[in-house]
């Protein structure tokens, strides 16, 4: 299945797919030396978006969170790619100085947890090749 | 979007790495917020550039810019870094901390930023003029630049503030656009209001009333007949913390007012609601153990006030005195310097209470500025005493 988005920071990746229904502050909320989301009450706390298909509606926070997408990537904790329903300033700006696809303006609910997702960010285009269970079964 | 060929040539990389990436960044944000075209900017004031905030990550991407071949186009200054350059020790800053601070610093120099270290760019010469498109960071000089000289910007964050610095441009929605800046709700201030530190609570509920509406509204006052350049700068950094604005009108006192029709939907603002304001940005019962004025940072006649307040008197608790560097010098000139520190206060220049790393080392701030009592509970889990700038240097001197 292909969705169609807009472009925010050019690229192609793959990889599983990592889904949250919150809006995600990076500064504060993820931990840039081990990548594991640390915001309380989050539905991904505890969780590694390291190599992941991070998938959220939107982010929120202080600005400075997009140098903590900068500081994940430099040590190898990035995302591999973001998809967002809408992106806002934080978001793009980290993916595009850390070098992150990402594409937002998608049917994010299309996607779950664990689906694999290739990511054409220069076309836009958001290809599942996988579902979970079939993941399981293979 | 609609690139000029000067702009295109830089996001296909003919103008160096730094200027791509910047042309990338405001290509982007021109996209998620519908901008037609990027339009030239004349000024750029910088955030984020504490090493507390930035970490090596922040100072990573700024080096790596600057060995990009990242040049700025147009004035760009700088604002509060995390300690006073030239008397760090004096304030207990770690030489860790100063020497990676001054790295940080040392990469805004190497690309043109001119490091005022100051949140009060248009009181050290950046000053926009009415009209002007700019990109600036630091929510509280946004407001100043919109509001009282009627210049026009987004509230930038520090990389896109970056962005335009290098390049020259800023994508054109929101605040450059006429009919965002147009007012959409009404504030009749029946309260008088007087000094810094009333203002400031008038900008928290104010604030705190446009903040709950999704769509944010420009606010247009009535009710105030004057105000200070101080005032204003106070309430500026308020409004701004507590409510997100970028943009007031305030009736006779900022000169787009004029311009507008008083809005439809009113609401009053009482001296009840101010002297509420003021109960909350209190919230220790303790003796406080660290004492700041200069958020934002002191002009040269809150210095030559505060000097005639401590003429003959000892401070008997950490006081730190925050502004811009070319300001202290005026003041070291006047002899005002002297006086302040005679009676044991300490200048922290090019710093301020709200970037400099100084969690953990003091339990409870007293301060006349709204916007510092947020920083202080919210990011140094201080208690706060907000009190009038005099009542502030009474209490310091007790």
């Amino acid at each position: 299945m292909n969705l169609t988005g807009r472009t925010i920071s050019n690229g192609q990746a793959q990889g599983s797919a990592l889904v949250s229904q919150m809006g995600i502050s990076f500064f504060g909320g993820v931990d840039p030396e081990t990548g594991l989301v640390t915001e309380t009450g989050h539905d991904l706390y505890g969780q590694s978006i390291a190599g992941k298909v991070l998938v959220f509606p939107t982010g929120k926070g202080s600005t400075v969170g997009s140098y903590t997408l900068y500081r994940l990537k430099a040590n190898g904790l990035a995302p591999c790619a973001i998809l967002n329903r809408e992106c806002e300033t934080i978001t793009a700006v980290g993916c595009i100085i850390s070098d992150i696809p990402c594409v937002d303006l998608l049917a994010i609910d299309q996607i779950q947890t664990g689906m694999q997702v290739a990511v054409n960010a220069d076309e836009g285009i958001v290809t599942i090749t996988q579902s979970p269970c079939l993941q399981e079964t293979t | 979007m609609n690139l000029t060929p000067l702009q295109t040539a830089m996001l296909d990389g003919a103008h160096g790495r730094a200027a791509q990436k910047s042309m990338q960044i405001l290509a982007a944000l021109g996209k998620i917020y519908g901008a037609e075209e990027l339009i030239p900017v004349t000024s750029v004031q910088i955030a984020g550039v504490s090493y507390a905030n930035l970490g090596e990550a922040g100072l990573a991407f700024l080096s790596d810019m600057a060995d990009g071949g990242g040049k700025t186009r147009v004035l760009t200054t700088l604002n509060p870094a995390g300690m006073d350059i030239e008397n760090w020790q004096a304030l207990g800053i770690s030489p860790e901390f100063a020497r990676d601070q001054t790295r940080v610093i040392e990469a805004f120099s190497r690309m043109g930023v001119v490091a005022t270290c100051s949140c009060t760019p248009y009181l050290v010469g950046n000053v926009p003029l009415y009209g002007q498109h700019i990109a600036w960071s630091e929510s509280s000089a946004v407001c100043f630049a919109n509001s009282v000289l009627g210049a026009r910007t987004n509230r930038e964050g520090g990389p896109s503030a970056l962005a335009s610095a290098l390049t020259g441009f800023s994508p054109a929605y929101g605040l450059h656009l006429d009919e965002q800046r147009v007012p959409r709700l009404h504030f009749h201030v029946e309260a008088p209001l007087s000094g810094t530190f009333q203002f400031g609570a008038l900008g928290k509920v104010i604030g705190e009333i446009i903040e709950k509406r999704a769509t944010r509204p420009v606010p247009y006052l009535t009710g105030i007949p004057q105000a200070s350049l101080e005032e204003l700068k106070s309430f500026c950094a308020s409004i701004a913390t507590y409510g997100g604005a970028g943009l007031f009108h305030i009736q006779g006192v900022t000169p787009e007012a004029s311009l507008f029709a008083v809005p439809a939907e009113s609401i009053t603002i009482s001296s009840q609601q101010i002297h509420q304001a003021i109960e909350h940005l209190s919230n220790a019962a303790d003796e406080p153990d660290f004492i700041s004025l200069g958020c934002p940072h002191l002009s040269i006649d809150e210095i030559a006030h505060l000097a005639q307040l401590l003429v003959g008197r000892q401070v008997r608790k950490e006081f730190w005195i925050t502004t811009a560097r070319p300001i202290k010098q005026m003041a070291d000139r006047m002899g005002y310097t002297r006086i302040i520190e005679q009676a044991g206060a300490k200048f922290a220049a090019d710093t301020c209470c709200v970037v400099a790393p100084i969690q953990g080392r003091f339990k409870t701030l007293l301060t006349d500025s709204a916007k510092a009592c947020y920083y202080a509970r919210g990011k140094n889990k201080f208690n706060t005493l907000y009190r009038s700038f005099e009542e502030v240097v009474n209490e310091a001197t007790r």
